[in-house]
This record gives C-alpha cells, sequence and structure tokens, in this order.
C-alpha cells in the first residue's frame, strides 16, 4: 500500500556510481529549478505566508531522498525539496501547496513545506520540526508489529533542533528500541539568526551520537558524491539491523531562512569558505571533469526542468483557490461527535 | 463479583487487546510492572510484545504513537499521572489534533491521563486537564465517572478514528464498584442524567458526579429535588441535555474540580446564557477548585477542590435566589 501514489525516485542500489551521480544531479537541479520558481512566484505577491528554500542543501537532501526505497518513511526538514522530488513526491503538490490551491495535498488548509502524504510515507512537518523525529520511530515501531521488514525512517533536522527536548526524547527512544532511523542533521550553521556557538557547545553534533549509543557519521553536505556514499552507507545500516544511524553534514544554507530574510547575518568568511560553495556548481564541475556530463547536456536537463515546472506553475495558477462556504470547518474523523460551533 | 473503576479500564485494555491486533499500549512501567497505578497488570504477560515500557519522554510517547497511527495502529499511551502530559503537549495539540484536518489521515490514539486530585498528592500528582485539551480542535475528551462508563468509553476512544484524551479519576480508581462490566452502553457525545430532580439542575462530570450525587441526596431531604446531569465527555458537550434540564428546574449550578478560570463550568454556563436564557429563573451558578495549585496536606486540599458540602451550600443559595 505504500506508495501507492509517489513515484519513486530510488536509484537502482545496483547501478554505478556514475548512473547514481547523474540521476541525483538531475533532482537537484529540478529542485533548485523549483525554488527558483517559487522565489519568483513570492516576490510576484503570489504566495501568501512564507516561501523556504534549499539552496545549498540539495547535495545532502536529494541523498536522502534516492537512498530511500518504497515502503520507507521520510520526514524532510523545511529545505528538503531536493529529497522530497527523489522520494516521490509530484511538483504538483508542492506548488499547489504554495499557492493555496485546494487540489493540493493539504487542500489550502496547510501551506508551503507543511505538506505531505503521510499514509505513503511523506509526512507532513509541523513547524516544531524536532518533534518529527518520534513520529518517525512509531511508524518504524508499526512496521515491526506489522512483520514489514527491510524498511527504514529517515528524519531530517537542522542543527537548531538538536537543542529542542523533543529531539533528545526521541533519538534515545529510538536508540533504546533499536529502531532503524536514518537521523539526517543538516548543519547549515545558522537557525534562523542564531549561530552555532549559540545554539550548542560540542565540538561536532556527530559527538551527541555516542551519548546515545548510536552510530554517527560527519559529511561534507557541498560535495555530492560524499553525500551519497555517506547516506546511503547510513541507510543500508539502519536496513540491515544495524539500529539508529546519524549523519551531520557541514554546509551552507545560500539564502535567507525564508525568502522574506536577506540573510545579512551570515558570516561573510563562512560564505568564503569551502561551506560556502554551491552544491549545485560543485556537482556541475565532477559531472565535466569525469566526464558523466557535458555543459551542452547539463544545459538540455535545465532547460526540460524549466519547462516542467513552468507548465505546472501555470497550470495551478488557473486553479480556483478554496471555497469558505464548501469546508466542512470539522478537525474530527468521527464526524458525528463534531459540535458545529454555529457563530452565524 | 466485584468490579473497580479500575479494573474496568484494564479490563478495557484487555479487551481492546484481544480484539484488535492493531491496539498496544506504551508507557512508562507499564510492561511487567503493571503501572503505577496497576492498570496494566499482567497485560504484558497476556499479551506479549504489545505492552511496552517507554523511556521518560512524554513528548517521544505521544510522537511514536501518532506515528503508529498513521501506519494504521491504534496506540494506547498511558500517562502515569495526567500533570505529566505537559511535556507531550505539544504532540497532543500540534500534531495528533491536527493531522486528520490537515492530511485526511485519521490519528485513532488514545491517551489515558489519571487526573484529579487524592490528598497528600500535591501540586504535581493531581491536576484535571480536561478543560485544556477541550480548548483545542480535533481532540475527544472524556471525562467518564462511574466503572460502567470507564469500560465502555475506553473501547469506545481506542474504536474512534480521532485522539481520545481519556480522563481517569484517580479517586475512583477504587473507590468506586460495580457488580458487572456493562454490555451496553450510551454512546459518547451524551449526557446522562444521573439522577432525576425539577428544582435545580447540577452539572458535573468524573468524581464530581459522585459530590453532586450527595448533594442531592441532602437536600431531598430538605424538601429540594436536584437534577444530576453527568457530562461524561467534555468534548463533545451535550448541551442539548443540559439544555433539557434546565428547561425543567430552571436553576443551574455547575461542578468541576478543575480550576475557575475558563473550563468545562464556564462552557456550560456560557451555552446554557447565550442559548437558554429565557429558561432560567435565576443566575446561573458554578463551583470550582480554588485558584492554586493543588495544595499537599490533607485538609488544604479538601477545601480547595469542590465538595458535597460546598456544593449544598450553593445549591442552597441558588433555590433562594
Amino acid at each position: 500500500m505504500a506508495h501507492a501514489l509517489l513515484n519513486h525516485h530510488a536509484v537502482d542500489e545496483g547501478c554505478s556510481f556514475r548512473d547514481r551521480y547523474v540521476e541525483a544531479y538531475r533532482i537537484m537541479l529540478r529542485a533548485r529549478v523549483l525554488d527558483d520558481k517559487l522565489a519568483s512566484l513570492y516576490r510576484m505577491g503570489k504566495i501568501h505566508g512564507g516561501v523556504f528554500l534549499g539552496r545549498g542543501q540539495e547535495a545532502l537532501s536529494v541523498s536522502v531522498g534516492v537512498s530511500l526505497r518504497a515502503g520507507d518513511v521520510f520526514a524532510p526538514l523545511i529545505r528538503d525539496g531536493a529529497g522530497r522530488l527523489a522520494f516521490g513526491e509530484p511538483v504538483l503538490d508542492a506548488v499547489r501547496t504554495y499557492l493555496g490551491s485546494p487540489l493540493g495535498p493539504m487542500r489550502a488548509r496547510d501551506g508551503n513545506v507543511h505538506r505531505g502524504r503521510p499514509r505513503e510515507g511523506l509526512f507532513a512537518m509541523i513547524s516544531h520540526l524536532g518533534s518529527m523525529i518520534s513520529l518517525v520511530n512509531g511508524a518504524l515501531l508499526a512496521h515491526r508489529f506489522k512483520d514489514i521488514r527491510g524498511t527504514v525512517g529517515a528524519a531530517c533536522v537542522g542543527d537548531g533542533a538538536t537543542s529542542t527536548g523533543s529531539f533528545h526524547e526521541a533519538v534515545n527512544q529510538a536508540a533504546v528500541e533499536k529502531l532503524p532511523l536514518v537521523l539526517v542533521i543538516a548543519n547549515n550553521h545558522y537557525a534562523y539568526s542564531t549561530p552555532t556557538e549559540r545554539q550548542f557547545a560540542c565540538h561536532s553534533l556527530v559527538d551527541k551520537a555516542v551519548g546515545y549509543g548510536i552510530h554517527g557519521e560527519d559529511v561534507d553536505g557541498t560535495d555530492l558524491s560524499a553525500c551519497l556514499k555517506v547516506v546511503g552507507n547510513a541507510v543500508s545500516e539502519a536496513r540491515a539491523g544495524h539500529g539508529p544511524q546519524m549523519v551531520v553534514a557541514r554546509l551552507l544554507r545560500l539564502c535567507g531562512h525564508g525568502e522574506h530574510d536577506d540573510a545579512g547575518y551570515i558570516d561573510p568568511k563562512l560564505k568564503q569558505s569551502p561551506l560556502g560553495r554551491d552544491c549545485l556548481r560543485v556537482a556541475e564541475s565532477v559531472l565535466a571533469k569525469e566526464g558523466w556530463a557535458d555543459a551542452p547536456a547539463m544545459a538540455a536537463w535545465r532547460k526540460e526542468a524549466v519547462q516542467e515546472i513552468e507548465e505546472i506553475a501555470a497550470k495551478v495558477q488557473r486553479e480556483a483557490g478554496p471555497d469558505p462556504y464548501k469546508e466542512d470547518w470539522c478537525a474530527l474523523a468521527s464526524k458525528h461527535l463534531s459540535e458545529g460551533y454555529d457563530q452565524g | 463479583m466485584s468490579l473497580t473503576y479500575l479494573d474496568a479500564i484494564r479490563e478495557a485494555q484487555a479487551r481492546a487487546l484481544a480484539d484488535d491486533p492493531r491496539v498496544f499500549i506504551y508507557g512508562q512501567d507499564v510492561g511487567a510492572f503493571g503501572g503505577a497505578f496497576k492498570a496494566t497488570k499482567n497485560l504484558a504477560q497476556r499479551f506479549p510484545g504489545r505492552v511496552i515500557d517507554s523511556p521518560i519522554s512524554e513528548d517521544a510517547m505521544l510522537g511514536l504513537a501518532v506515528g503508529a497511527a498513521i501506519q494504521g495502529m491504534r496506540p494506547i499511551i498511558e500517562m502515569q499521572f495526567a500533570d505529566f502530559s505537559t511535556p507531550a503537549f505539544n504532540q497532543i495539540v500540534n500534531q495528533a489534533a491536527t493531522l486528520y484536518w490537515r492530511t485526511r489521515v485519521p490519528c485513532p490514539i488514545t491517551v489515558r491521563l489519571p487526573c484529579g486530585g487524592t490528598s497528600g498528592s500535591g501540586p504535581f500528582h493531581s491536576q484535571s486537564m480536561e478543560a485544556i485539551y477541550a480548548h483545542y480542535p480535533g481532540l475527544i475528551v472524556m471525562t467518564p465517572a462511574t466503572v460502567e462508563d470507564a469500560y465502555s468509553m475506553l473501547l469506545e476512544a481506542v474504536a474512534l478514528d480521532d485522539p481520545v484524551i481519556f480522563c481517569e479519576h484517580k479517586y475512583l480508581y477504587y473507590h468506586l464498584k460495580a457488580e458487572q462490566l456493562p454490555v451496553e452502553a450510551m454512546p459518547t457525545g451524551k449526557a446522562r442524567i444521573a439522577r432525576a430532580g425539577r428544582d435545580v439542575t447540577l452539572v458535573a462530570y468524573s468524581a464530581m458526579v459522585h459530590e453532586a450525587l450527595a448533594v442531592a441526596d441532602e437536600l431531598a431531604s430538605e424538601g429540594a429535588e436536584i437534577e444530576v446531569v453527568d457530562l461524561r465527555s467534555v468534548k463533545p458537550l451535550d448541551t442539548d441535555t443540559v439544555m433539557a434540564s434546565v428547561a425543567r428546574t430552571g436553576r443551574l449550578l455547575c461542578a468541576g474540580e478543575s480550576w475557575p478560570w475558563g473550563g468545562v463550568t464556564a462552557e456550560v454556563i456560557a451555552r446554557v446564557a447565550s442559548e437558554g436564557f429565557g429558561l432560567l429563573d435565576a443566575p446561573p451558578q458554578r463551583l470550582n477548585a480554588k485558584d492554586t495549585p493543588v495544595p499537599y496536606h490533607p485538609g488544604l486540599w479538601a477545601a480547595h477542590r469542590p465538595t458535597a458540602r460546598s456544593i449544598a451550600a450553593a445549591a442552597r443559595r441558588l433555590l433562594r435566589l
């Protein structure tokens, strides 16, 4: 039943690293083009509320998505557009949710990054991101009850969520239950405007893994090759029954917290450091250097992505918004227990 | 055979586990130990692997329940005390309560809250949380007052496709007995006339129902007939039954064990005043706990919450109005 609708982009684990890399790059590219379009729609005033982009985090994000299989569970963070596409989330879901289309998975009731298809394993985040980890634990425990074997759950958070109580409780819980949880921490060095030195005092976040009794790995989040290997290996280890795995990726967000934020607080030295590299450009240089794709091929892929996303954005902009008079205004599945307050 | 309110809660869980493979119990000390109040005694042995001890992590306990529910399970979460549900508040009101409305995926979880005061328990083992949870859309809040309701409503809570906050009163655990478990039950959402009368409608729920029945007994000897309405669930709140009773009596008194600001008694009075003002022969009244944390000493504790004595005094005043 899982992934009945999601068109999963997991790369065949038997294929060559080159094929995995190319597939992952093309998904990163689509995610970047989608982000650019969302930013443009925001600037045009067509999106209500915030817009949260994944620029600079695509290499890590896509590595999570392509490492998961149908039947796995994925709780993305707000910058996981690439991982979502790789996991099979339709571009339509993203655009419809941002534009408040009632045809989207959230039916205009929730917006932007707060979207998903929980029954198909793609969880719809609430803002308190650390609290998504224990939901993944619950799904994995349910798999254990139902004797569904070989599945994993990926929960993605940023450096900020590691300071929450929810994070601690859930990681400890996964360790106690020895669940196949892959905990991916994107340390992009700022939680909104707060730098890591005001967020935690340990040397590296990966040092926390040993305290929970789980395995942890550190990775350069700007390097697609490294991310594919480290995240892929963590997923394999969890799938093999070796308990929760933590991956901490070092990177920098190449945009504001949201499109309303000019990110003027980001230290210019960090921007100029290797952390500030654009993972998409890094991947393109690897593709060219290895001879896996030349500039015309990459340009053609971009053109294809732009065309796909422009067509979807145009289609969704023609869709009618929600009709408040057709809402049932009922938060319960048990409709007979709804009190139906009529405030006139 | 005689069954306590606590026995009924244990038997309902045993039946839910026996009848439905999707049900499991998760909470602190619920496994081999059988729970702090023994509400899960022997269940871990009878249902191996399905009654699981959790770390002291209320937030993660609730999050795990929501994730399991998404995957089709029907978890029962035991909070050791209602007071300890506050670390799980976010998971209850922001994850569980919003899931169906946001995603159309139901969240069939039952959160058992041992609530209410017993003397000597103090500020952090005595709270009544029903009003807090009832405030949030997407939750059902049950407050059973009888052994029969403890059994049948807990089974209904597990069967419902929504998150249910099941407020089980600790004082009733051992003090309330019935001869047998019910074979049929009133549905959730319907209040019960626990005692008929024509002079005052006394609305109560959970342990306060028994204080209210004692008041009705006492005032009967003075010639006054008190009609006791047991709300059974505070969300949904059966306004129709309350209103019909007030139409008969013309007088309304509400008693609740939780704090006065807002809450269930205020909600009942607001509804009757706005929808049935013309039915009232006197200003509606309410009694709640005092607006302080729940005190430790038995003397202070008894004076903190409404009792049969204070409710009777309020009823007498209302009869003179």
